[in-house]
C-alpha cells in the first residue's frame, strides 16, 4: 500500500481529487476527508497496493503534481517496531526474556478467552508470579494432560516449546482435527516456565544456570540453588542426586523445600482426579523418557509406556529425521532420584513422559533460535500424538 | 572384563561429517577404561573403513585470513547466549570443538559424558613461527554431574600439521563470570 501526497493548486485540481475519491477506496490521511480540501493545501491519501498505480496515472494525465510519501506502507510500520523496544517484542521463534512471556501469557489468554486462561500457582523464590494456562474448550467432567517447561534455567528451547504449543492450540482449533478434537475433549494446563528465577539469571548473569536461586540455609560457601528435578518426593536423594548444596544436581534441604516445587506439587495433587497424563520438557539430548529413574525397578504399564514413547519418536522423526531414544529413565539416561515424572507417575498419573529437545550437544544448551522452528513442529506431533492417545486410552 | 586392568568395549560406529550430512565414514574402535586409576586417560584405538574429507582449501583459506589479521583475535561467548555465531567466528568455534576433544578425552572415565557447552573467551598469541596459536576459555559440560566446567587450552594449529592442544588445565568455578 503505498501514501501519496498531492498539492491541489486551484479549484480544477481539488474537483480531480473528489473525482478519484468517488470512484475507489481512498483513505484520507489529511485532511480527514475530501469535503475539507481546498486549494494549495498538503493532501495526503492512502491506496491499495493494486490501485497505486492507476492512481499514478491518473494524476499524471490530469496533470496534478504528486509525490509518493511512503512507498510500501507494511514496510514502514514495521521499521516502527526495531528501532523500539526490539527485545521486548515477543516471538514464537526467538528467545523471550520472561517480563516478555508474562506478558504473552496475560495477552494470549485476553486475546483467546473462550480456549484460554490464566491463574497463578504460586510464587517463585524471589517472589515472581508462577502463571499457569488453561487451554481448552469449556464443558464438564474433561480430563487434563498438564505440561510443564523451563525446569532447568538453561533449557532456553524448552520454554520455547510451551509457547508454541500454546500458539498452535490457539491458531489451529477449529481448522486442524486433530488438536480441534483434543481441546474439545481435553484440557491441558501448561506452565511456560517453572523455574522463573533461574530462567532470569540465566538472561543476566549466567548463561549455563541450572538450579533455582535460593539461598541454601547453613552453606558455609553461601552456594545457591536447588535442583527443581531433583526435588520431588521420589526415592528423594537416594542416587543421582547431590547432597552437597554447591553442587548442580542439590537436591534440596527436603523434598519440597522449593517454593516452585511445591507449587508446582499442590496444583497436580489438587487437580489429580482429573490429570490423566504429565509431561515435562527439558534439553538436551533428544530423549523421550518415562518412569523410572529412581530406580532400575520397570513401571507397571513398562510396556505400554514403551510403545507410545516408540510411536510418538517415530511421529516425531517423521519431520525432519531427527532421532529420538526412548526408554526408562534409569538405564536411557542416567539414574536419577526426586523426579518430577517419577513423582506423577507415583502419584497415579500412569502417562508421564520426560522430553529432553534438541540438539545432541553441538549446541547444547545454547541452541540457535533457526532451530527454534524445526524443533518445536516436530516435538508437537509427539505431543499431539501422546494426548490422543491418552484420549483413547482415558480412565 | 579384563581382570586387573580395566573395561574394554568394542565399538562399531559411524562417523558423519559436522559440515556435511551425508559424508560419512565407518569406523571400529577399541577403548579401554583403566582400573582404579582415574588419572590415566582411556586407551584408543581405532580403524577407518573410507578416507576423510580433504579439508586443504578451507584450512589454507582461514589459515592466510588469521595471518593477514592486524591485530590478534579476540571473542568472547561463541555462541552467545542466543546460540549466534558470527560466520567468521565459524572456523575457530570448530577449532576449539576438535582441541576439545582431545581434553575431553584426556578426562574421561566409564562415569563422565563432557559436550563442549561454550567458548567463553578466545584470544590469539602471536608466534614467530608459522603455527596459529589461540588461548581458549572453555565450558564443558559433564552429562553425569550437570556441571559446567571451565577449562583453559592452549591450542596450535597449522593447514599441515594439524592440531594440538600444548596446555590444558581446569579452571575453578567462578573464572568462567
Amino acid at each position: 500500500q503505498k501514501v501519496f501526497r498531492v498539492i491541489p493548486q486551484n479549484d480544477e485540481q481539488v474537483e480531480i481529487i473528489n473525482s478519484l475519491a468517488s470512484n475507489m477506496q481512498v483513505d484520507f490521511w489529511q485532511p480527514d476527508s475530501v469535503t475539507l480540501v481546498r486549494p494549495k493545501m498538503q493532501v495526503d491519501f492512502r491506496i491499495e497496493a493494486d490501485l497505486s498505480s492507476e492512481v499514478e496515472d491518473f494524476l499524471k494525465e490530469s496533470g496534478v503534481e504528486y509525490r509518493v510519501l511512503i512507498d510500501n506502507l507494511q514496510d514502514a510500520v514495521d521499521a516502527q517496531f526495531d528501532s523500539k523496544a526490539r527485545t521486548t517484542r515477543h516471538s514464537y521463534e526467538k528467545y523471550n526474556n520472561w517480563e516478555t512471556i508474562a506478558a504473552w501469557t496475560a495477552d494470549i489468554a485476553a486475546q483467546n478467552p473462550d480456549l484460554v486462561s490464566r491463574s497463578v500457582i504460586g510464587e517463585t523464590y524471589e517472589g515472581r508470579p508462577m502463571y499457569i494456562l488453561k487451554m481448552g474448550k469449556s464443558g464438564s467432567n474433561k480430563k487434563a494432560i498438564f505440561m510443564d517447561c523451563g525446569f532447568h534455567a538453561r533449557e532456553w528451547i524448552s520454554p520455547a516449546f510451551c509457547q508454541w504449543f500454546v500458539k498452535e492450540a490457539v491458531e489451529t482449533y477449529g481448522k486442524d482435527t486433530v488438536m480441534t478434537t483434543l481441546l474439545d475433549n481435553l484440557d491441558f494446563y501448561v506452565l511456560p516456565v517453572v523455574n522463573i528465577d533461574g530462567y532470569v539469571y540465566t538472561w543476566t548473569t549466567d548463561r549455563m544456570w541450572r538450579k533455582t536461586r535460593s539461598k541454601n540455609a547453613g552453606s558455609i560457601f553461601g552456594c545457591i540453588g536447588t535442583d527443581p528435578n531433583r526435588n520431588f518426593n521420589a526415592g528423594w536423594c537416594t542416587l543421582g542426586a547431590s547432597k552437597n548444596p554447591c553442587d548442580s544436581t542439590y537436591c534440596g534441604s527436603a523434598p519440597e523445600s522449593e517454593k516452585e516445587t511445591k507449587a508446582l506439587a499442590d496444583f497436580i495433587r489438587e487437580h489429580l482426579s482429573t490429570i490423566k497424563a504429565y509431561l515435562t520438557i527439558h534439553s538436551y539430548s533428544q530423549l523421550l523418557l518415562f518412569p523410572y529413574s529412581y530406580t532400575y525397578n520397570l513401571a507397571s504399564n513398562h510396556e505400554e509406556l514403551n510403545s507410545i514413547a516408540h510411536a510418538a519418536s517415530k511421529e516425531l522423526a517423521s519431520l525432519y529425521n531427527t532421532k529420538y531414544t526412548y526408554g526408562q529413565g534409569a538405564t536411557t539416561i542416567y539414574p536419577a532420584a526426586g523426579g518430577s515424572d517419577d513423582w506423577a507417575y507415583d502419584e497415579g498419573i500412569k502417562y508421564s513422559f520426560t522430553f529432553e529437545l534438541r540438539d545432541t550437544g553441538r549446541y547444547g544448551f545454547i541452541l540457535p533460535e533457526s532451530q527454534i522452528k524445526p524443533t518445536c513442529e516436530e516435538t508437537l506431533l509427539a505431543v499431539k500424538y501422546i494426548a490422543n492417545y491418552v484420549l483413547q486410552h482415558l480412565y | 572384563d579384563i581382570d586387573d586392568v580395566g573395561h574394554k568395549y568394542y565399538l562399531e560406529l559411524v562417523l558423519e561429517d559436522v559440515l556435511d550430512k551425508d559424508s560419512t565414514v565407518n569406523c571400529t574402535a577399541e577403548v579401554l577404561y583403566h582400573l582404579g586409576n582415574k588419572n590415566i586417560a582411556p586407551d584408543v584405538q581405532f580403524t577407518l573403513e573410507g578416507e576423510l574429507k580433504n579439508t586443504e582449501e578451507a584450512d589454507n583459506i582461514f589459515y592466510s585470513r588469521i595471518k593477514s589479521l592486524e591485530k590478534e583475535l579476540v571473542a568472547e561467548n561463541i555462541p552467545d547466549s542466543h546460540g549466534n555465531v558470527p560466520p567468521e567466528m565459524e572456523p575457530v568455534r570448530l577449532l576449539a570443538w576438535v582441541a576439545s576433544g582431545y581434553v575431553i578425552w584426556q578426562n574421561s572415565t566409564e562415569n563422565t559424558k563432557f559436550q563442549l557447552a561454550q567458548i567463553k573467551r578466545v584470544k590469539q598469541v602471536k608466534r614467530s613461527d608459522e603455527y596459529l596459536e589461540f588461548d581458549y576459555t572453555i565450558l564443558l559440560h559433564e552429562m553425569v554431574s550437570q556441571e559446567i566446567i571451565p577449562w583453559q587450552m592452549t591450542v596450535l594449529w597449522h593447514p599441515q600439521h594439524g592440531v594440538q592442544v600444548t596446555q590444558d588445565s581446569r579452571q575453578p568455578k567462578h573464572a568462567s563470570q
